[in-house]
């Protein structure tokens, strides 16, 4: 597996990774709600000049049915050229695929055919159990020490969930990653700040407490997570905590500034319970400890309570369901999934701490049910949700399910799958590609979109 | 070839390796936006390199005086190529234990660790050898009297590889864009692991 030269897809910094050619493939988790079928990887034409551009051009199908494949990354990226571990010689080849519902890990193989990717390794559940401690895996993240891999339960599904590694050759599964957690239980999210040898993880909660939906009386008491923990990346040992409150549920998707001198970073908060609000926050240095503060509140919008669904019908709005953020590779913009209200917004964020925002579109929604011109269904139900930025920060995709089993609390018409993509403006300002919309075959729907080579949540670095 | 030149050729190899050093050096003081603290780098960097290598020289010098040399050869022969082989199979499963925020004893840490678990100084012993363990008619062979030899030794080598590393450093932190390393950055674990299994097999053969 070793090279020559570095795979030409890893950059030492991310200002050099911003001129990366464009993606001409995206891969996206696919999965079956009913669990019937099994959950698959489909490969997406993303290249404008190609005759089968927004089209589904290859597919790999787990082995088994009910996976849940949700999240997902590559086992090797720019972070391999770090000056304090390098490993410039590895291969991004391998998709790292795990099923966040049966916690079977999925390793597959790009490189032949990037349009017919193999399954080369599928790690079962119980070798993940008693080697890691862990289950319900989420997110995957390849750095120093090899492919991280996040869990929300351990072993018996309960807390605490955590973090495990992985061997990025073999593919062998190492053992849990900390050594002190401290107080963390609840487990979401991680990342971390290269340059500043931290790790930040975030909170949803157990899996009884999510895998047949969100459960009011749980949400309502605020014991959903609201907390993220700062850690100590070398000596995998917890820091820090910061509590956002009793009247912030979910803090989700974690996006540390790409640049590594950048001690800061954005959350997403999905509800508040004051007031169904979602919020951004900023995670910053201050001194010798870390600080968040929020920097941005998107309100809940009132709406007739016949057209809601039940969770929604005594508030009388709906929620604007803040599910996923993501942030361009020069720091600049911040993409806000608002789920429930269906607009994606564009801000700008190069102060930190004075977002601005710069764009705006509308599709799906839980009451709006806006269109796209690409769409022959007029009303498109299910909200912007996973979004992934090109590495030039010029293109924008994103689909539109949460997860199997809150979709239908929310949507309970069900979700018809859709994927769409934005053309960005030099400075800032979004569109729809008219010609770019993917309607989902029926049967599955679409989560977390990977573009071939590397995208903005994918790759983290060591050099400015 | 002269010993000596070998010895400072080895550390101008090991210097020109990345991974020893030079880069870090360079990413540091990127971080840092100081100049200072590339060439402050650089001391703890040869320091722990050094180390790493005394620590080999010495125990082939004590081992070596109570010990035949053929044999002292073959053993460090066979440590050679077990080690070419670990550092092909294992070189990338490893903890990290030092990151972009360290201070200088960390430095001189992770130095010494990628020196030793690289078998930086293992490369020597084939050089070393000869030099340390050479009983003349004038003096019988005994540590002590090994002793100035194998530091001049150790002193070459690291001169030689703290010359490369600061060159290197200096040119890309003032002049060059790390872009350079996208293609230019090559696999030198695959010519370490051959550099180690040579040297394993000159002393064995």
């Amino acid at each position: 597996m070793a090279t020559w030269q570095p795979d030409p897809s890893f950059y030492p910094s991310p200002r050099m990774a911003a001129k990366a050619p464009a993606e001409s493939l995206a891969y996206v988790a696919s999965f079956d709600p009913d669990r019937q079928k099994p959950d698959a990887i489909a490969v997406i034409d993303v290249d404008a000049k190609s005759p089968t551009y927004s089209q589904i051009v290859g597919r790999v199908d787990m082995p088994n049915a009910g996976d849940e494949l949700h999240h997902f990354g590559w086992n090797a990226c720019s972070s391999c050229l770090c000056p304090n571990a390098p490993h410039p010689h590895m291969e991004r080849r391998y998709l790292v695929v795990p099923g966040l519902r049966s916690s079977r890990l999925h390793i597959i193989d790009t490189k032949p055919d990037p349009k017919n990717p193999k399954i080369v390794k599928v790690i079962e559940p119980e070798e993940i159990a008693e080697k890691a401690g862990y289950t319900r895996l989420h997110t995957i993240h390849c750095g120093p020490e090899g492919i991280y891999v996040n869990a929300l339960g351990n072993a018996e599904g309960k807390a605490p969930g955590g973090i495990f590694l992985l061997d990025p050759e073999s593919f062998d599964v190492m053992g849990q990653w900390e050594m002190d957690r401290g107080p963390q239980q609840l487990a979401y999210d991680f990342w971390w700040h290269l340059g500043h040898d931290t790790m930040v993880t975030s909170e949803w909660g157990t899996p009884d407490t999510f895998e047949n939906g969100l459960v009011p009386e749980i949400l309502l008491n605020s014991k959903y997570g609201r907390r993220l923990h700062f850690w100590d990346l070398h000596k995998r040992k917890h820091l820090q905590e910061i509590d956002f409150g009793e009247e912030h549920q979910l803090v989700f998707e974690l996006r540390p500034a790409h640049d590594p001198t950048k001690a800061y970073g954005f959350v997403g908060c999905v509800i508040s319970l004051k007031d169904l609000s979602a919020s951004i926050w900023t995670w910053y240095r201050d001194g010798d400890k870390w600080a968040a503060k929020k920097v941005i509140e998107i309100p809940a919008e009132p709406a007739d309570p016949d057209v809601l669904p039940p969770v929604l019908q005594g508030f009388k709005a709906v929620a604007p369901l803040v599910t996923d953020i993501d942030l361009s590779m020069d720091d600049r913009f911040l993409y806000i999934s608002c789920w429930g209200t269906g607009d994606m917004i564009q801000y700008d964020v190069s102060d930190p701490f004075n977002p601005k925002e710069t764009g705006r579109v509308r599709i799906g929604g839980i009451v709006s049910r806006a269109s796209h011109p690409g769409a022959k269904n007029g009303a498109l139900n299910g909200g912007p949700q996973m979004v992934e930025i090109s590495r030039d920060g010029k293109r924008v995709y994103f689909t539109n399910s949460l997860y199997g089993s809150i979709d239908p609390q929310f949507y309970p018409d069900g979700i018809d799958g859709w994927m769409v993509k934005l053309d960005v403006g030099e400075n800032g300002g979004i569109a729809f590609d008219e010609k770019f919309f993917v309607d989902w075959p029926k049967g599955h729907r679409p989560h977390q979109v990977r573009l071939q080579g590397g995208d903005c949540s994918s790759d983290s670095y060591c050099y400015p | 070839m002269s010993p000596w030149l070998v010895l400072a050729g080895l550390g101008a190899f090991h210097g020109l390796n990345p991974a020893m050093g030079w880069l870090f050096a360079v990413a540091l003081g990127m971080h840092r936006k100081s100049r200072r603290v590339v060439w402050l780098s650089l001391v703890p960097i040869a320091l722990g390199h050094a180390a790493s290598i005394a620590a080999v020289v010495f125990a082939v010098v004590a081992i070596g005086t109570v010990v035949d040399q053929r044999l002292l050869e073959v053993m460090a022969g066979a440590l050679l190529l077990s080690w070419a082989a670990y550092h092909a199979l294992y070189g990338h499963r490893h903890r990290v234990r030092v990151g972009m925020q360290t201070g200088l004893a960390g430095l001189s840490l992770w130095s010494f660790l990628m020196a030793t678990s690289h078998g930086a100084g293992l490369m020597l012993v084939p050089v070393i050898i000869p030099l340390c363990l050479a009983s003349t008619p004038a003096r019988e062979l005994t540590a002590e009297g090994s002793l100035p030899v194998a530091l001049a030794a150790i002193g070459v080598h690291m001169v030689a590889m703290l010359g490369v590393t600061a060159t290197i450093a200096t040119i890309v932190f003032e002049w060059l864009d790390l872009g350079f390393l996208r293609r230019g950055w090559i696999n030198f674990d695959t010519l370490w692991t051959g550099a180690l299994a040579i040297t394993g097999l000159i002393l064995i053969i």
